[in-house]
């Protein structure tokens, strides 16, 4: 039988404001534990959690970026489970009436482009950790996350593969980082997911029951997670059996899935809307602010950069992978460089140095007016792309700018057509019996006359002249 | 001690006694009265520094209206660095790290700390029988209860140990004490006092107000506690009128809301032949009494006991035994120190709200009770928006009956709960009510309460005030206090 997979993301993206969302500690990663935990994070008896205004903001942002329904009024509820690491012994979420409804997000996959629908994102608060390592035998809890601002995004069970999961968790994730609302980073858990996976029979309308995947912290795991989960699902009916609603858990190690609680051992949450927070009310102020704060969306600027610099989909498409890239690219064009080669350059030479480094394009050590510096030396024939190449690695070792570094390793390209005659001649001249050979039609001698002549000028003469130059003089 | 705070600032700016003498005085009773149980921490030597302090900053100048006044905290707000119990064993040892919005304001306005009184645990009974540290006797009887939850504050008040205390009121739990002990309580509309430091029972019900021997008393406290908090978003963004400037207005044409259901059935008759009197005397100085109805307040106790303890079990559930309070001894594993922990911390009607106000929540019956007890919440407070329209003001009785015998009810919850059938639609509906003295029924004191419009305390302050100025229910004390 053919099965047809059907999957469904729950992501929680961290929302980078600098304090918690109902309290003013601090949000910043890796302090020691519990530094950044006040009496509000820790739950002490009577106090209260006041809304941060800026995670309001950003989801309303994040909202208007997905086309969605952002919500003039949304109710924080309470979601009531026992856990060390929870000290209210309630999250603080949005069930019933969350902030953003009804969006999507279009893909790009193999087989083209898709969209996913978005079903809701809604505010709520991150729990603590439990630590067991160093705590001899005990366990230990570090506050300092809970209370850390989330969007839950919970998308339509709209991809039919684990590599559609990946594309839209790759959209979903540039999208975030262009809005400069999280970090992305899937290490620290900035950028987590959960996926709903079920298999059907093709051609059957009603969904397979689903399995809950949680624990998985990259883009890799992801689609193993998926693709494993898929195969055991396919066994389990293939062999008559039935796949049981649970949430299973990734283990990366193992590469395999196993039972974490079944739908029976689930939590009743009992859910009930906070008394200590009014309804949430989005101002037209507030809306009005996030559509000014709103920069250029990834999809946007890829048509744009394909209109306006003439790129390929490709090269637009990695350009605007990233907001950082993409304004640095912005930026050696308005420096002067021509739009394509800067394409070419940032990236080819600059990614694959970036890459090597290990640096991101904010800690590049050529900066966008020095990379442009030197695309306008290639351009004007002053260097030839080769020489330029070591150009590049003399800017990024600090060797200074490009006319600078041209100039000290004598890289500045001939193209004096008296010059280049005159080695060109002096190289026929020293070589008569490929000269003999050319003549009597064998054409691939030609390069030999041309590499000859690029040793004798040092790498310096203008390619495109010492071709000219020989076809001329070479002919009988 | 038998000054009003009006009084005793009077006597203090006119340099007549010290704020060290005021506490002295105040801590000397609580220690000769300590059988009645109304403090549950006194701290003397913290007291006296304070004292010192107020009476320092009164001669260099920097006096408000409340330097140098001693009182007392209910001991459900949070003080930093004095131990908070909530009434409880969970948090018996408990000492907050910071002070709630109305310590911190009280402290402000000057006002001088004695101690901490005894209350209903986590503020759950009408009695202060549920109190882990014992029950809080009545001082004009001692052998009947004070009413609760805040009846170390009413009872501390009443044999005038203290001038004044603050209290909280989720269904009743300032005003029945109030009746019971013959004293002025008022609780605020929701959102007029910040709920931060507060400990929570029912968030959406829980409003913290002044207990004190008069009106006038009640107008300077409210001023002192009332108005917006960053700290807590329920607390109103709205300005605070002048409380004690508004209690000179008479009453001429003052209409006066009656609830005919109010003095019937259940109803203990002196006790409704004292508000009536009441309300005959209020008729003397101008008032015209109006008949208006409340027909779903009659269902005000059920849907009450739904809200609040589905709030409170949630509220609650932070005393898990990890990051402080009490924890069990000894337990196996995370689920048995949970369950030990919180078996061994609460007391009895704590956990049977908890698992009223659980049952409430689940799957199955959210819909059945939460949902339906929100939209009767809804119809009771459209009531009373109706009556408003006929009426400035409601008045009745605070409570169906007089101080009742230690343990008389504590085997019958229900009969319990329905002590509070009069306040307790003043709840759901966020509006102000105050009980003030009405008189005796049978040697014990009765309380009339008026119920407000939303944000009009100053009007229930100035009708109780002028109340208080041709009446002296008041100002009788208890025989040998």
């Amino acid at each position: 039988m053919e099965w047809e997979t059907v999957i469904g993301l729950e992501v929680h993206a961290q929302l980078n404001t600098r304090s918690k969302i109902f309290s003013t500690s601090k949000t910043a990663y890796g302090a020691p534990p519990n530094t950044q935990a006040n009496v509000v994070d820790a739950a002490f008896p009577g106090v209260l959690p006041v809304l941060n205004r800026e995670a309001v903001r950003m989801a309303a942002q994040f909202g208007l970026a997905i086309g969605a329904t952002v919500h003039r009024r949304s109710v924080f509820a309470r979601k009531n489970y026992f856990y060390p690491d929870l000290p209210k012994g309630y999250q603080i979420s949005q069930y019933e009436h969350p902030i953003v409804e009804h969006g999507h997000l279009a893909i790009t996959t193999p087989a083209g482009e898709k969209v996913v629908g978005i079903t809701r994102a809604h505010l709520e608060e991150d729990a603590g950790k439990s630590l067991h390592e160093d705590m001899n035998g005990f366990t230990g809890i570090d506050l300092n996350r809970a209370g850390t601002p989330l969007l839950e995004i919970v998308s339509e069970p709209d991809m039919r593969s684990a590599a559609e999961a990946v594309a839209y968790l790759k959209t979903l994730h540039t999208l975030v980082r262009y809005l400069d609302i999280c970090d992305g980073n899937m290490q620290e858990g900035s950028f987590r997911c959960d996926a709903n996976v079920s298999v059907r029979p093709m051609g059957q309308a009603r969904l397979g029951t689903r399995a809950e995947l949680k624990n998985i912290n990259s883009f890799r795991f992801v689609e193993r997670a998926i693709d494993y989960e898929v195969r055991r699902q396919i066994a389990v009916l293939s062999s008559g059996g039935q796949v049981r609603q649970e949430t299973r858990l990734y283990d990366s190690a193992r590469d395999e899935t196993r039972s974490m609680r079944s739908k029976e051992e689930a939590h009743d949450y009992r859910y009930f809307p906070d008394p200590d927070l009014p309804a949430l009310i989005v101002s037209e102020a507030l809306m009005a602010e996030a559509t000014l704060a709103m920069p250029e969306l990834p999809d946007a600027k890829r048509r744009r950069f394909s209109a306006q610099y003439g790129l390929s989909a490709y090269d637009a498409g990695v350009l605007a992978s990233s907001r950082e890239l993409a304004q640095f690219y912005e930026d050696v064009v308005a420096a002067g460089a021509e739009p394509k080669l800067a394409a070419n350059w940032v990236t080819g030479e600059l990614a694959a140095r970036l890459n090597a480094d290990g640096l991101d394009i904010a800690d590049t050590r050529v900066a966008a007016p020095a990379l442009a510096g030197l695309l306008r030396r290639i351009a004007d024939g002053t260097v030839s792309g080769k020489a330029a190449k070591d150009v590049f690695e003399a800017m990024w070792t600090g060797a200074g700018d490009a006319d600078a570094v041209i100039d000290a390793r004598g890289l500045r390209q001939v193209s004096d057509d008296a010059a280049i005659e005159e080695v060109v001649r002096q190289v026929i001249a020293a070589n008569p019996k490929q000269l003999a050979q050319y003549r009597a039609g064998e054409e691939k001698v030609f390069t030999f006359f041309v590499g000859q002549t690029m040793k004798a000028s040092r790498g310096k003469a203008n390619p495109a002249k010492v071709n000219e130059i020989l076809k001329r003089l070479l002919a009988p | 001690m038998t000054l009003t705070i009006t009084k005793i600032a009077e006597d203090l700016a006119a340099g007549r006694c010290s704020s060290r003498e005021l506490v002295d005085d105040a801590l000397a009773r609580i220690r000769a009265h300590a059988s009645l149980n109304a403090f549950i921490t006194v701290d003397e030597d913290a007291a006296r520094r304070d004292a010192e302090a107020a009476d320092r900053a009164r001669h260099a100048g920097g006096a408000g209206a409340l330097t140098g006044v001693p009182i007392a905290h209910k001991d459900i707000f949070c003080t930093m660095g004095v131990k908070t119990t909530c009434g409880s064993r969970m948090l018996a040892d408990f000492v907050p790290p910071y002070d709630a919005t109305v310590v911190r304001k009280m402290k402000a306005a000057g006002c001088v700390m004695v101690g901490k009184t005894n209350m209903d645990e986590f503020a759950m009974g009408s009695s202060n029988e549920t109190s882990y540290f014992g029950p809080v006797r009545n001082p004009w009887d001692r052998d009947r209860v004070p009413g609760g939850s805040s009846g170390g504050s009413a009872a501390a008040v009443a044999a005038r140990l203290v001038p004044a205390a603050t209290g909280t009121d989720t269904g009743g739990s300032i005003r029945q004490p109030a009746a019971l002990c013959g004293i002025t309580g008022l609780k605020p509309s929701y959102g007029r006092v910040s709920r931060y430091g507060l400990i929570a029972f029912a968030s959406s019900l829980d409003q913290a107000g002044p207990m004190a021997q008069t009106a006038e008393d009640c107008a300077h406290l409210l001023a002192a506690m009332a108005g917006f908090d960053e700290h807590d978003a329920t607390a109103l963004d709205v300005p605070v009128p002048d409380y004690v400037a508004g209690l000179g207005r008479d009453l001429k044409g003052l209409r006066i809301g009656v609830v005919a259901g109010h003095f019937a059935q259940g109803v203990e008759p002196l006790v409704a032949e004292a508000v009536r009197e009441a309300l005959r005397e209020y008729e003397r100085a101008g008032a015209v009494l109006v008949d208006v109805t409340l027909p779903n307040s009659a269902h005000a106790v059920p849907c009450y006991y739904v809200l609040a303890p589905a709030e409170a079990s949630s509220n609650l559930a932070r005393y898990d035994g990890v990051r402080y309070g009490f924890r069990a001894p000894e337990y196996q594993d995370l689920e048995d120190m949970y369950k030990k922990t919180r078996s061994q911390g609460f007391g009895p009607e704590v956990k049977r709200r908890i698992m009223m106000g659980t049952y409430a929540l689940s799957a199955g019956y959210y819909d059945a009770y939460y949902v339906k007890a929100l939209r009767l919440r809804r119809l009771i407070a459209d009531d009373f928006a109706r009556a408003f329209e006929h009426c400035d003001v409601i008045a009745g009785p605070v409570s169906p009956s007089t101080a009742f015998a230690l343990g008389a009810k504590n085997t019958d919850p229900v009969s319990m709960y329905l002590n509070d059938i009069f306040t307790i639609p003043v709840n759901l509906a966020g509006l102000p009510a105050i009980s003030l003295p009405a008189g005796f029924a049978g040697g014990l004191p009765v309380g009339l309460q008026l119920i407000g419009r939303y944000l009009d305390e100053a009007r229930l302050l100035n009708v109780a005030h002028r109340f208080q100025q041709v009446t002296d229910w008041h100002t009788r004390v208890p025989a040998g206090f």
